[in-house]
């Protein structure tokens, strides 16, 4: 066991190195000098040359990459070019919204998504059955951005329920916390409760169809005990690997949905800075999202060594 | 089965109760909630470059001096100002003005701020005050700005950033982190910044001209997209909405808790061609004026503004706004005539279609201007093809050179040689087309030495009518600001730099 974990701990060193490297990279073939974006309406030459050494920019890249790399083992992210706020204060600020935007959401799409998908997986070609998937269907083909403002619109502006935008953190007022993230993460919920009731559905036909819920019904069991005990619990392993997946793209940020009501998470942060060509907010953001996912990865190997006793062995 | 579920939940409520607070208002004065179209960026009024910056600037740093709603140079940190030649520029301070840490506003601060402009890495005014030779002391309250050479302009470059003086205690012990606690001598002083999200200044109650500060606390909101921005408004969400959308300007109006203040102002939109920047000037558009003349008159600039922005800008023909002293009311945006330009590109004898490449920014509003002006342009012998890129791309293509027509604005300068001589002057560090005209360059340079206004506004008004014969740049309109706000506000004052200035606002309960 211990050794499985150290092995599996070490790999997540040149993972992340590589993903670093790979970040510094990709950038570099992003059309457009930041110097220029960064002067702004004040293109001098001068002004120019001046951003240029003061960014390290007129360095080679490899020069470039070291430098940014070794200060960021000693924990120093850099600072923001542009709003000139060190990048893991940056971090810092946008994580908790994030996370508590993507629990939300998350919580919202698994209960409305897999109940639904169960329910129409029972009724299979019934009344009930099409309803869940023509709902389905809706919450897929929506885009977030119009749901959005469609939502601004009618429970903000017409029935002045929530406030249209903005956020406060929970620590602060976890009311009015609740308030400005609940209509986010309904649109982002929406959509992936679509995913999850399609799966669930299919997951649930084909489980119903096996032997052991013969054996169920045969037993005399009632059907939602049938349902519920014998055929959920093996139909959510794919539904559940597929949540953990859908999880881990909300926790990178949601862009459009950020964007729609203001709130200040990571999908904004990281799109403003590749539009500003703040490079160092860039690299900190992936680099920390990618440190998120490796470590929950590493966290649900153990877990699954922990749960499952023949691998203790291997 | 992986469960990474929980361990998820447990890092969420780990970092959730880590969160950031924000005082409490210390004042019953009422609080203002403005809505910004962007993020701005460092609040340090020697890196700032962002427009939005400068709105919140207007209530955290005044300056040595300000403009007045008719674009006139007046008093704010000055209480009087003196050319006592044409290189020399002598303030006479306001007594007993302080910072927002408490120390005194006086020669030496503006002495240390000035420098710091100029010497600072990565100082965003050292273009805009370069004509500046040194800051010289001659009492606490007297100071005395010494020009390398005669310039009309310096002074309209201190009714914006570089006029700001900031407190040079705290600059000293903050160093590079300043922008993190902004200290200056305006009417509100910096609380806190959540970046992206929101901006909060508290009155302060030793500013110098507290009588007309009738607000405790403003709160700047950045909500990008114009849309929400106005739903924020509707909802009552936000007090004051800056840059309202020109095709949501009805639903402003017909909201009874909602007005408008619509006003010119400085900036404008154009088409920039390459004329003379390295191989892609070699095109019939980029080679031939008559043909660039024949491209103006085929594009209706009424009718382009009525398309995309719902009529609400107004056609122009010239760098300078109406707004400003400087504007040449002899050169008028010209009427569509398509035979005319017809006959213009026979004269030229150029193969028709005439390609023309148009680079446009891929916003919304740029992409149907580029679209209206193919269709229009496509009448007169015309084939536009719209190239898309996104703005810093756009700008880099600039600078190699690599375009031959670009739709780009500018937000403009009070004083109309911010609007045109670096764009238009030989070798002017934003002319990217490369244009070059020996009598422009002469009037340019004179009206940066002349100070007389309306010696100025002649020679602005040469360069106007040449730029129409040469079209190094093809103006478009001039754009207007579009502010949003509640039936409570009252005292707001309009000014072509499309700043809010706090002093007069008043926000009824």
């Amino acid at each position: 066991m211990r050794g499985h974990l150290g092995i599996r701990i070490l790999q997540v060193i040149p993972t992340l190195l590589l993903v670093s490297i790979y970040v510094f990279c990709l950038q570099q073939l992003m059309p457009g000098d930041p110097a220029l974006v960064l002067a702004g309406e004040e293109r001098d030459p001068t002004v120019l040359a001046q951003i240029r050494a003061e960014l390290w920019l007129d360095r080679p890249l490899v020069i470039q990459y070291f430098h940014w790399i070794g200060n960021v083992l000693t924990g120093d992210f850099g600072f923001s070019w542009r709003i000139r706020q060190p990048v893991a204060m940056l971090i810092g600020q946008k994580l908790p919204v994030t996370l508590q935007l993507g629990t939300m959401a998350f919580i919202i799409a698994v209960s409305i998504g897999v109940p639904m998908g169960i329910i129409s997986a029972v009724n299979k070609n019934g009344f009930l059955d099409y309803l869940a998937n023509g709902i389905g269907l809706a919450g897929l083909s929506t885009p977030n951005f119009w749901l959005g403002i469609m939502l601004i619109l009618l429970i903000s502006v017409q029935l002045g329920w929530l406030p249209p935008s903005g956020y406060v953190p929970l620590s602060e007022d976890w009311r009015q916390s609740l308030a400005t993230t609940i209509m986010p993460a309904f649109v982002l919920g929406n959509a992936i409760a679509a995913v999850l009731m399609r799966h669930t559905r299919s997951a649930m036909l084909t489980a119903l169809e096996q032997d052991y819920v013969r054996t169920a019904r045969a037993k005399g069991l009632t059907e939602w005990v049938v349902v519920l005990r014998h055929a959920l619990r093996n139909a959510l392993v794919p539904v559940v690997t597929l949540g953990a997946l859908e999880l881990g793209t909300l926790l990178s940020g949601a862009v459009l949905t950020e964007q729609v009501f203001s709130v200040p998470g990571f999908g904004k942060l990281i799109v403003d800075a590749v539009f500003n060509r703040d490079y160092p907010v860039v690299q900190g953001v992936v680099l920390v999202t990618a440190t998120v996912y490796v470590s929950l990865n590493l966290i649900a190997d153990v877990l699954y060594v922990l749960i499952n006793p023949r691998l203790r062995g291997a | 089965m992986r469960q990474p579920i929980l361990a998820t939940a447990l890092l969420a409520a780990t970092v959730l109760s880590a969160g950031v607070t924000t005082p409490l208002a210390a004042q019953d004065l009422p609080t203002l909630r403005i809505g910004l179209a962007d993020d701005a960026d460092a609040l340090d009024p020697t890196m700032a470059r962002s427009f939005v910056g400068r709105i919140v600037f207007a209530g955290l740093c005044d300056k040595l001096v300000d403009l007045d709603s008719n674009l006139k140079i007046i008093p704010q940190l000055a209480q009087s100002f003196e050319w006592t030649d044409s290189k020399t520029l002598v303030f006479k301070l306001r007594p007993g003005v302080k910072f927002h840490d408490g120390t005194d506003l006086d020669a030496a601060a503006v002495k240390y701020t000035m420098e710091r402009h100029l010497t600072m890495q990565g100082s965003g005014r050292r273009a805009e005050i370069s004509a500046l030779d040194h800051v010289e002391i001659v009492d606490p309250l007297t100071v005395k700005m010494v020009l390398k050479a005669p310039s009309a302009p310096f002074l309209a470059a201190l009714t914006d950033r570089a006029g700001m003086i900031i407190s040079p205690k705290a600059a000293e012990a903050a160093g590079k982190d300043f922008s993190q606690k902004p200290v200056c001598a305006g009417p509100f002083k910096f609380v806190e910044r959540v970046a992206q999200d929101h901006i909060t200044l508290d009155r302060f109650d030793g500013y110098w001209n507290a009588g007309a500060i009738k607000l405790g606390r403003i709160i700047y909101r950045t909500v990008t997209d114009p849309s929400v921005r106005l739903a924020n408004l509707q909802a009552g969400a936000l007090d004051m909405a800056e840059r309202i959308g020109p095709t949501d300007v009805d639903a402003v109006k017909k909201n009874a808790k909602l007005k408008l203040a619509v006003y010119d102002g400085l900036g404008y939109q154009g088409i920039t061609f390459n004329t003379n920047h390295g191989e892609r000037a070699k095109t019939p558009i980029g080679q031939s004026a008559l043909v660039r003349q024949a491209f103006s008159l085929a594009i209706d600039r009424t009718a382009l503004v009525q398309v995309v922005y719902a009529g609400m800008f107004t056609p122009s023909a010239q760098a300078v706004s109406s707004a400003s002293p400087f504007y040449a009311a002899d050169v008028p945006a010209p009427a569509r005539d398509v035979a005319a330009a017809r006959k213009l590109l026979a004269e030229a004898g150029v193969k028709l279609p005439v390609v023309v490449e148009l680079t446009v920014t891929n916003t919304a509003d740029q992409q149907q201007t580029g679209e209206v002006i193919q269709s229009m342009a496509a009448e007169a012998g015309f084939e536009v093809k719209v190239r898309t890129m996104e703005f810093a791309a756009s700008l880099d293509a600039d600078d190699r050179g690599d375009f031959s027509a670009h739709l780009i604005g500018w937000s403009g300068r009070a004083d109309a040689d911010g609007n045109l001589y670096v764009f238009v002057k030989s070798g002017g560090p934003q002319n990217v087309g490369g244009y070059s005209n020996k009598d422009v360059d002469g009037w340019l340079d004179e009206a940066r030495i002349v100070q007389d206004v309306a010696a100025r506004k002649a020679l602005y008004g040469k360069v106007a009518a040449q730029e129409v014969k040469d079209l190094p740049l093809m103006y478009l309109y001039i754009n207007k600001w579009i502010t949003g706000m509640s039936t409570k506000i009252e005292g707001y004052t309009p000014v072509a730099d499309g700043m809010i200035r706090p002093q007069g606002i008043t926000l009824a309960k």
